[in-house]
């Protein structure tokens, strides 16, 4: 049997025993320019990090327990906050959930709309963590650029539905209303433009000579590692391993739609912070072709009965987020409130990654590892 | 635009007793390597359903770490994706489940296989300190350490053999009962 | 005429005069180029603390861009900054970290508080680790509400404290 549980070199030298004093706490804490909505305790040895100790909770608002005492339907709003610009794809196993307890159909415009929306809120995702990623390592053009071009997709957003984040715009049984009649003229111009636009991002930010000395053997995770630590999404896609919920088990029409994955070999932050990049410009691909196959006319909502509930059951449905597979687990008593939800969310599968891939980096090093593990400290406390 | 009222029954089944109802093609290969975990633990292992690519074991909680141990040598499976704590006040006793999935096997990428234990519950507790405790999986799934630490504060469950049983997300000086648990009502519930 | 008027006995009352004046003529002006200065650079500490912050970086992105009223988003320390925008929901282990931020800035300071859970607690007011409102641990400001705001409503916010300083007395 190989070895459980990894350990990384660290580089000689180092100690990690506080003998005369020369180990130091710090806390890069929850105001920091670059930790985001959290705590990490960083010993350190010089300028390099012996241990690091992540603290979350800071944002733990008890998503879990509130979900008990509210029904499915009121459940909606409270379970998109944790990642309130991705809320469809956070919703989506949730709602995928309820349908299979309730046992009703989605009628196929209503998939095509889901799928449209899923896809543009992880463009938007994605945009704004390039962006944070840019403001973290000093690169003020890097947030600016992506922050303004996700406008695009929020404008669209709201044309659909109504509101720049938090939308609720999928219930059990299908979308809460139709898109607008001229929606799909609109949609491919911006998209063919967006896909231009950020194709000029190699230039500032991929292709930067500084920008790669700074994350290239930053932070590297190996193939096995990557496994054992239960990783996924774009962490896992960028240390060799090809997992895509989308492509492996497809839900609603992702199973009709061409979906490519991308899969870097070197595992380092620099590979991390390209998969999404990549990621993003295969969404363009498959809003247009869900726009082409959407059929034209059809219902989008197949209507509830009021108190929906579900007999003793229980279902785990799973999902890909902008940050990894995010799936819901629920287990229903025959009530109008779930007895459990529990939602595993992508961004608390990957936080065991960093504990260990801090051990032996420079301190310095630290923003670009951190962010770069495509973490969202408000998903990850629920 | 026409919204049509459509009810369709569920499309799984209940209990695993009855096969030649569920569809054709599928359970017979979760049958396959539930049977081979089965066999070999024959009597400590209960299947609760099989479910298309989902399906669910349930171990006595002492038997647990040798059957985690099987399956991560002879199974595909390599990782724990998430794990459940629940609550059951009228059965005394708390059960947790592991999700566990596989990203080497091809065959294997849509399966989901559940495990679940239970530990008795008592009505007072004190975590750490009293009879609520449980074998803890990390050596075999290492991904389990933040999950089991996270059932650790939500429901006072102790992990033996977790080096690091200690608060994740709540507040330091939180001194009252673990929230998740069903006698803690969140304030006017 | 000068030095009649100015003997030995009364020059001290002489200079407390001219401090009067001075200080009456110069006081409106002098405080009112003290505000001007004050509330055209507004410089926000960098903490998040929750959702909000979503929609806080949307206001400061080329659309709705929040520095043209001087608040940049300064990453040094806090002890540069006299603003604290509290973005969304503060749990119970927020709470302390949030009161010595505040501690930690020097005078003039300000707060926002933006969103409905940082006004009442809002979406999640029964939960076992939110605070509700943050009136208790912080004197607000200003109050911007929604969930989450929209950017151009917490420039309208911005705008307001701007009139706000206005008419506050220089210290």
């Amino acid at each position: 049997m190989t070895e459980v549980i990894p350990t990384k070199q660290m580089p000689p030298g180092l100690q990690v025993e506080n003998v005369d004093d020369r180990i130091m706490t710090l806390n890069v804490g929850p105001q920091h320019p670059g930790s985001g909505h959290m705590r990490i305790i960083v010993k350190i040895d010089g300028d390099y990090i012996v241990d690091a100790d992540p603290d979350p909770g800071y944002v733990h608002r008890g998503e879990e327990k509130m979900a008990e005492s509210r029904n499915y339907i009121t459940n909606i709003p409270h379970l998109e906050r944790p990642v309130i610009h991705d809320s469809c794809n956070i919703l989506y196993p949730y709602v995928l959930g309820v349908e299979d307890l309730v046992g009703i159909e989605v009628p196929e415009r209503a998939k095509y709309v889901r799928v449209i929306a899923a896809e543009l809120n992880r463009c938007i995702y994605i945009q704004y963590w390039l962006a944070i990623y840019g403001i973290f390592l000093g690169h003020s053009t890097m947030f600016m650029w992506p922050a303004g071009d996700r406008e695009l997709f929020i404008d669209l957003m709201e044309k659909i539905t109504g509101a720049r984040v938090t939308h609720a715009y999928f219930i059990p049984g299908g979308v809460r209303n139709d898109i607008p009649a001229n929606f799909e003229d609109v949609c491919l111009r911006q998209v063919n433009y967006f896909e231009k636009r950020i194709k000029e991002y190699a230039d500032i930010f991929y292709d930067n000579p500084i920008l790669k000395a700074r994350t290239e053997d930053a932070g590297v995770l190996s193939r096995e590692d990557a496994i054992r630590l239960g990783t996924t999404g774009s962490v896992l896609r960028a240390s060799g391993v090809d997992y895509d919920v989308r492509i492996k088990e497809p839900y609603d029409v992702y199973d009709e739609l061409d979906v490519h994955t991308n899969v870097l070999k070197e595992g380092d932050s620099y590979a991390r912070s390209k998969v999404p990049w990549l990621d993003m410009l295969e969404s363009c691909n498959i809003i247009r072709q869900a726009l082409e196959k959407m059929p034209k006319s059809g219902s989008i909502r197949t209507k509830l009965k009021p108190n929906p509930k579900g007999g003793i059951d229980e279902v785990y449905r799973r999902v890909e987020t902008g940050r990894g597979a995010a799936g819901c687990h629920i287990i229903s008593r025959e009530k109008p409130e779930p007895y459990r939800l529990k939602l595993s969310v992508g961004s608390f599968r990957n936080l065991i990654a960093l504990p260990y891939l801090l051990k032996g980096e420079k301190l310095g090093n630290m923003p670009a590892v951190y962010w770069s593990l495509n973490y969202w400290p408000v998903e990850a406390d629920r | 635009m026409s919204t049509t009222e459509t009810k369709v029954p569920p499309k799984h089944t209940k209990k695993e007793t009855v096969p030649e109802k569920t569809e054709d093609t599928t359970p017979a290969f979760e049958k396959s390597f539930v049977d081979q975990i089965v066999n070999q633990f024959s009597d400590d292992i209960e299947i609760e359903y099989i479910k298309e690519n989902r399906t669910k074991l349930k171990v006595k909680k002492e038997k647990i770490v040798d059957v985690a141990k099987f399956i991560k040598d002879n199974t595909p499976f390599d990782h724990a994706e998430s794990v459940t704590g629940v609550d059951f006040p009228d059965d005394k006793e708390i059960g947790v489940t592991y999700h566990l999935g596989s990203y080497t096997d091809p065959d294997y990428s849509k399966q989901v296989l559940a495990l679940a234990t239970r530990a008795p519950r008592e009505e007072t507790p004190n975590p750490g300190n009293d009879s609520t405790k449980l074998p803890s999986l990390r050596n075999m799934f290492y991904s389990v350490e933040f999950h089991e630490r996270e059932i650790f504060e939500m429901l006072g469950v102790y992990f033996d053999g977790h080096p690091d049983n200690r608060r994740l997300l709540l507040p330091e000086d939180w001194a009252d009962l673990p929230p998740l648990r069903k006698d803690f009502k969140n304030k006017g519930r | 005429m000068l030095k009649e008027l100015v003997t030995p006995q009364n020059a001290n009352v002489f200079v407390g005069k001219l401090g009067d004046i001075l200080y009456k003529a110069l006081d409106q002006p002098l405080g009112m180029a003290i505000n001007w200065g004050r509330m055209w650079s507004l410089w926000p500490v960098h903490i998040e603390t929750a959702c909000c912050s979503v929609e806080f970086g949307a206001a400061s992105s080329p659309r709705y861009d929040v520095e043209r009223f001087g608040i940049i988003e300064a990453f040094g320390s806090l002890r540069q900054c006299d603003l604290v925008v509290v973005q969304g929901t503060i749990t119970r282990k927020m709470a302390p970290r949030l009161r010595l931020v505040y501690d930690q800035m020097p005078e003039p300071k300000y707060v926002i508080a933006m969103g409905a859970c940082a006004i009442t607690g809002g979406l999640y007011f029964d939960s076992y680790n939110v605070l509700p409102g943050i009136d208790g641990i912080l004197p607000v400001d200003v109050y911007v509400p929604g969930c989450p705001p929209r950017p151009e409503t917490l420039i309208q916010g911005c705008m307001l404290l701007q009139e706000k300083i206005k008419r506050m007395k220089a210290r």
